[in-house]
This record gives C-alpha cells, structure tokens and sequence, in this order.
C-alpha cells in the first residue's frame, strides 16, 4: 500500500509539473491562479492561456490515455497469462493506426470522435486476430511467441498504412505527427468526448478482474469456478478494445505503457486484477506524464512526444523483464 | 564433425574395421551423396526460378518485349533498337538491384538464425534492420546524401545489433535473444518517428518511402557494392564452413573437437549485420526477406543452414516481389516492393508460428526449433 501511495504523489506531482513546464515556465501560484481564477492574471494574459488552452488539455489526454492502456495491459495480461502483453507490443494500436489513417486518407475524418470510431474497430480487428492466434495451444502457451505474432500484426498493418500514406501527402502531413504518440493538438473537448469511452473501459476492466483472477489458475480451474471460458474471453477483449483505441484516438500509438502498468500493478499490490487495475491506472497515467515533461525539458525549445520517451523508457524495461523473470521465456 | 571421419577413417585400414562400423560408413557416405544430390537439384531448381523471374522481369513494362527481344537486347543484338537500352539501359539495373539485396538480406537473415539457433531470429525482427533505418533517416533528416547514409545505417545495425547482443548475455541463444531485439526495434521506431516529425514535408516522404524498401531507383554503383559485400561475405562462409559447421553442435561439444564457439558466433553475426545494413542502406529495409529466405532454404535443402539456398531465394524472392509490386497491381499503383514482401512476409510468419502443433508437420530445423530453444536457454 505504501507503494501505491508513493504511485499517486508521483502522479499529483506529475500533473503538477506539467501544468507548470515546458517552453514557457510558469510559476506554481500562476499556474493555480490560472486555474482557479484566471481574471486575476489580467485579461489576455499569456500566462492564462497558456496553462488553460494548452497545458490542462495535454495533461488530460496523458492521463486518460496513460490510465487507459496502463490498465489494457493488465487486462491483457490477464486473459493471454502473458508478463510481456501489452496493447502495442501485440499489434491492437497498429490496428487502431492503420483505421485512423484509413479515416483520414478515404473518408475524411478529422472530428476526434470519428477518429475514435475508426481506431475502436481497427483495435477489435488487430485483437481478433491475435486471440485467434492466441487461440492455437503453441503461440498461446508462450509469451515470446505470442509477442512475436503480434510484431507480425504489426508489420503488415504497417505495410498498409504505408500504402495509403504514400500517395497521399496530407494524410501523411497528418499522420506523422500523431504515429509517434502525442498529447498535443488536440483540445479539452476532444478529450472530455472521449473520457466516457476510457470510464466504460475502466469499469468493464472492474467487472472482469474476478474472472481473470479465475483464468489465471487456468482453464480447467476456471471452468470449475463456474466462469465460461469463451464469453470471459470476449468481455476481456472488448475492454482491451475500447481502452487501447480510446487512448490511441486521444494520444497516437503509444507502445510499453500497458507492459509497465501491469507491471508496477503486480509488484506494489500484487493480488487480484480488481486491485491492480486502479494502480494500473495510476501507474499509467503517471508514466505516460513523466514522458511528456520529460519530452519538453530534454531539447529545449523544442520537444520529444511522450510515445518516443516512453519507448525509450520502456524499451528497456521489457529488456529487464526477459533477462530477469523465469516465466518469460517458458 | 565431418572433418573427423573424413580424416581419421583413410587412416585405419577398412578390412580391419567390424561389420557394424562399415555399414555405418556406407550409410554416412549414402546420406552424403543423398544430400549432394539435393544440393544440386535445389540449385538448380532455384536458379531457373530466378531466370524465368529475370525474363519477367525484364519483359514487362510500359513496352512489353518478346523473350526473343529481351536476349537480343540483354546481347546487345538489335544494334541501336530499341530493345537493347529498355532491358539494358531501364528494366537489368532495377533487376539486378533487386538480386544482390535479396542475395545480402537472405544470407544475412539465414546466418543469424542458424548462430541464434532460432528462427526468429532475423535483422528484421531483432532491430537490425530497424537500427540501420534509425541512423539512415537521422541522417536524410540532417540532410546527408549517399555514402553518409550509407555508412550511418552501417553503424546504426551495428550499434543495434550489439546492444541485443550484450542485453541477451550468456549464450545469446533462443526467445530472450528474439524479444530483446523486438524491444530494440520498438525503440528504433520511435527514432525513426521522431527524425520524421523533424525534418520537411518533402524529406519526410522521400524518407518515408525509403523506409518501406525500394529497388526502384537503382545505380550500377549500388549493385557493385551490395554485390561485391555479398562475395566476399561468402567467400568468408566457405573459408570459415568447419567452424561454422560446429555450431550446430552445443558450446561444449564444440570446444571438445577444438571449435572457439564465441568467437565464430560474434564473427558470423558482424558479417550478418554488416550484409543487412549494407542491402539496407542502398534498398532501405525490405521487410521479411531476411526472416523468410532461411525457413524456406532450410525446408528445401531438408538439414543444415543451407546459407547459399538461402541467398538465392532472397534474392528470388526481392526479384519476384518486385515484379509484382510493378506490374501485378491494379490501376497506377506501384508499390515499392517493400510493401508487398511486408504484407506477404507476416502472413509467412503467422503461419510458420502456428505450425508445428498438428501431428506429422516437421519442425522447421531440428536444432533450431522454438521449444529446444527456450528450453536450453537458462534464464
């Protein structure tokens, strides 16, 4: 618990700092003011609109997106009972990609809940695909090869994006932008759209951590608990739909944040999915806003996007995780 | 462990031998000739493969050409027709562009699986080939031409290749060696997304494009080298088969019989990396040609790394790709042949990992199956 603790003053502190840095430094009692009451600062102050049109807006989409595929990839380690799932390492947000782009380069898209439309059904196409991979007792038995199949989702998904990219530049002006995981450019009301998606996400992930306490003992075990295999299956791949295409209509592709999430989850709580999914949830948004401060500190002025920090972060991590756990390469 | 018999059987007189140990040596030698056999058939096989794709190749196109005209033009026969510049001039630089990257991707990707003893373990998969674009697309977006490319996707497989080495530790051998490369190539996209969002609107499409892997603007001077790297990678192989040759067996049996395992394995996998980051650095990185060759070598030679198969069937496999990518598609769409070797590639590689689980279909390699893998490796 003491862990867990620890997790959400990280996470206040995190939302703290990236209300307060970035190219323009703004001072703590500002940056309240701004918030509480802007009128104080003087109208037209630079200072204001700054923390409300621009900081406020990425801090929400990071922690909606980090909370949401923090806790995708404990649901995701769940039903696969793989320690190295996550949404991005088996190919869910390549699918949610190459449906955003087909959005914007056929059907014109550009509305964030039309955005979101597309990345939910590309999501649920890539994670068919996977749980029927996942389905065969020689990719489903190993977590190495399960992430080797999903790496394989992923390439030829990202063929055909490449395909459409490719002749078609504006798509491409869009796009290249928003594949490397993001928090900018979009506003508050594109995010708040989309929070209702990230709470049914969120509740469903609830709603199915006791059947995913039971599958984790195994079929046979969960079957005699009373949970039916298949429809435990489906709910769990719906969450994982609704979360990793919610974040990435929000956020881009965002790849290791499910890995890290479930992890920080099973080692500060342990226990039950039902315990994990809220420090799942912390831990994600934390990581996903530690990134993108850090992203805007590293090459002033300029900026690193969140995805690329997190990738240089977590890459590491699941390096970590093969070398140390026994589990993994079994 | 061939070199033993060969040397130490002449010494002992056959007749003083038992009966048992005969009838071994005769079924040695039978399987000996057996495979020779098969060598040739398949290389022969192959390379009518590559000529029917060749004649395809250079028969298609905006002017379709007769086989007769394209001999003549590939001679030189018509005088100044115009057959001689469309096969000479267009349609043999594009094709042999395409050949000698295959050959490098094919042999690259079949020596770093046959070292690994896994067959997932390819450039392309482990982040090699994901290193050398990270520091190639550096560099376009830093505004180098060339051999600066060039050589910064050299160092970039190298710098990737070595990192999934040291992070793999002792053995570097089976799935830990294959999902630490994964986690390099992770992180070699977001280099690679990121020099993308940097550089113009116009660098970044031609860098984009690069990225998929093209033969279609092809130099001599790029054949030259991506042909000339390929040969001497080779004669390297043949110079080095005994060694090489003892990998198969584990580290162990191999120094017993004198083998230095360690070095042999960090030797193969430099000229591995070296052969993807060079066929990358001229082409861009085609995907899954360098997974796929050494598979699809292995399955027909029956046993062995079948290295050389592997080279003609990458190189079969660019060549055929590309065909396709020309001239098979609907419309004005012409693909770089990336495209199609990354779409068809992950439909091979779904495939492959969902064999094996039903009765009577054989293993990929008998060393270098996923499960001996995992389990030999200690973790």
């Amino acid at each position: 618990m003491l862990g867990a603790g620890i997790l959400i003053a990280l996470l206040l502190a995190a939302v703290a700092v990236s209300l307060s840095v970035g190219a323009r430094a703004t001072d703590p009692a500002v940056v309240l003011a701004a918030l509480l009451d802007p009128g104080s600062l003087g109208s037209g102050s630079v200072d204001a609109v700054v923390v409300r049109e621009l900081r406020v807006p990425r801090t929400v989409i990071g922690l909606l997106a980090g909370a949401a595929l923090g806790v995708a990839g404990v649901v995701m380690q769940g039903v696969t009972r793989n320690p190295i799932a996550d949404p991005g390492l088996l190919g869910v947000t390549a699918g949610s990609s190459f449906a955003v782009v087909l959005g914007i380069a056929l059907a014109g898209v550009t509305s964030v809940v039309e955005l979101a439309a597309f990345a939910l059904v590309g999501a649920l196409a890539a994670a068919t695909v996977i749980a029927l991979v996942a389905a065969s007792a020689r990719v489903g038995s190993s977590p190495a090869l399960l992430v080797v199949a999903g790496s394989a989702v992923t390439a030829a998904l990202s063929s055909l994006t490449t395909l459409v990219l490719l002749g078609d530049p504006e798509t491409l002006e869009r796009y290249r932008f928003w594949t490397v995981g993001s928090l900018t450019g979009r506003d508050l009301d594109a995010a708040l759209a989309l929070a209702p998606l990230v709470v049914l996400g969120l509740v469903g992930a609830v709603l199915v951590s006791r059947a995913l306490d039971a599958l984790a003992l195994g079929d046979d075990v969960a079957r005699g608990l009373g949970f039916r295999l298949l429809p435990t299956r489906a709910a769990a791949i719906a969450v994982i739909v609704v979360l990793a295409g919610t974040a990435t209509a929000l956020a881009g592709p965002i790849v290791f944040v499910g890995l890290v999430g479930a992890h920080a989850a099973r080692a500060l709580v342990g226990g039950g999915h039902a315990v994990r999914v809220p420090v799942a949830a912390v831990a994600g948004a934390a990581l996903v806003l530690v990134a993108d401060v850090l992203g805007r500190l590293v090459v002033p002025p300029g900026e690193l996007e969140a995805g690329i920090v997190v990738a240089v972060l977590g890459a590491p991590l699941l390096i970590a995780l093969v070398r140390s756990r026994r589990g993994v390469t079994a | 462990m061939s070199g033993l018999l060969e040397r130490r059987a002449p010494s002992i007189p056959r007749n003083a031998l038992p009966d048992a140990c005969l009838a071994t040596i005769a079924a040695i030698e039978a399987g000996r000739a057996r495979d020779r056999r098969r060598t040739v058939g398949v290389t022969a096989g192959i390379l009518a493969v590559i000529v029917a794709i060749g004649m395809l190749a250079l028969a298609l196109g905006d002017v379709p050409l007769a086989p007769a005209e394209v001999v003549a033009g590939l001679l030189g026969l018509d005088g100044a027709g115009g057959a001689t510049f469309i096969v000479q001039g267009l349609r043999l630089p594009r094709l042999a562009l395409a050949l000698v990257v295959g050959a490098a991707l094919g042999l690259s990707g079949a020596l770093l699986q046959s070292v690994v003893r896994n067959p997932l373990a390819s450039p392309d998969i482990v982040g090699v080939t994901g290193g050398a674009s990270a520091a190639a697309v550096l560099a376009i977006a830093g505004g180098a031409t060339g051999l600066t490319v060039s050589g910064a996707a050299l160092a970039g497989a190298l710098v990737a290749l070595t990192v999934v080495v040291v992070a793999s530790g002792r053995g570097v051998t089976g799935t830990r060696f294959v999902v630490i490369g994964i986690a390099v190539a992770f992180l070699a996209n977001g280099v690679v997304g990121y020099a993308l969002t940097r550089a113009n609107l116009t660098q970044a499409q031609s860098a984009y494009f690069w990225l998929v892997g093209s033969v279609g603007s092809p130099s001599w001077e790029d054949v030259l080298l991506v042909g000339t790297v390929v040969l001497l990678a080779a004669a390297g192989l043949v110079v080095a088969r005994r060694p090489l040759a003892a990998q198969a067996l584990d580290d162990g049996s191999a120094r017993a019989i004198g083998a230095r395992p360690v070095v042999t394995r960090v030797a193969a996998m430099t000229v591995s990396g070296i052969l993807a980051a060079v066929a990358v650095s001229v082409a861009g990185p085609i995907a899954f040609v360098a997974f796929a060759a050494g598979p699809i070598a292995r399955r027909m030679r029956g046993r062995g790394p079948a290295l050389g198969t592997a080279a003609l069937t990458g190189a079969a496999i660019v060549a055929l790709a590309d065909v396709i990518a020309q001239h098979a598609l609907p419309g004005a769409l012409e693909p770089p042949v990336g495209l199609i070797t990354g779409a068809a590639g992950a439909v091979v590689l779904l495939a492959l990992l969902l064999r094996g689980e039903g009765s009577g279909t054989r293993p990929l390699t008998r060393p270098l199956t996923l499960a001996r893998a995992s389990k030999g490796a200690p973790s």
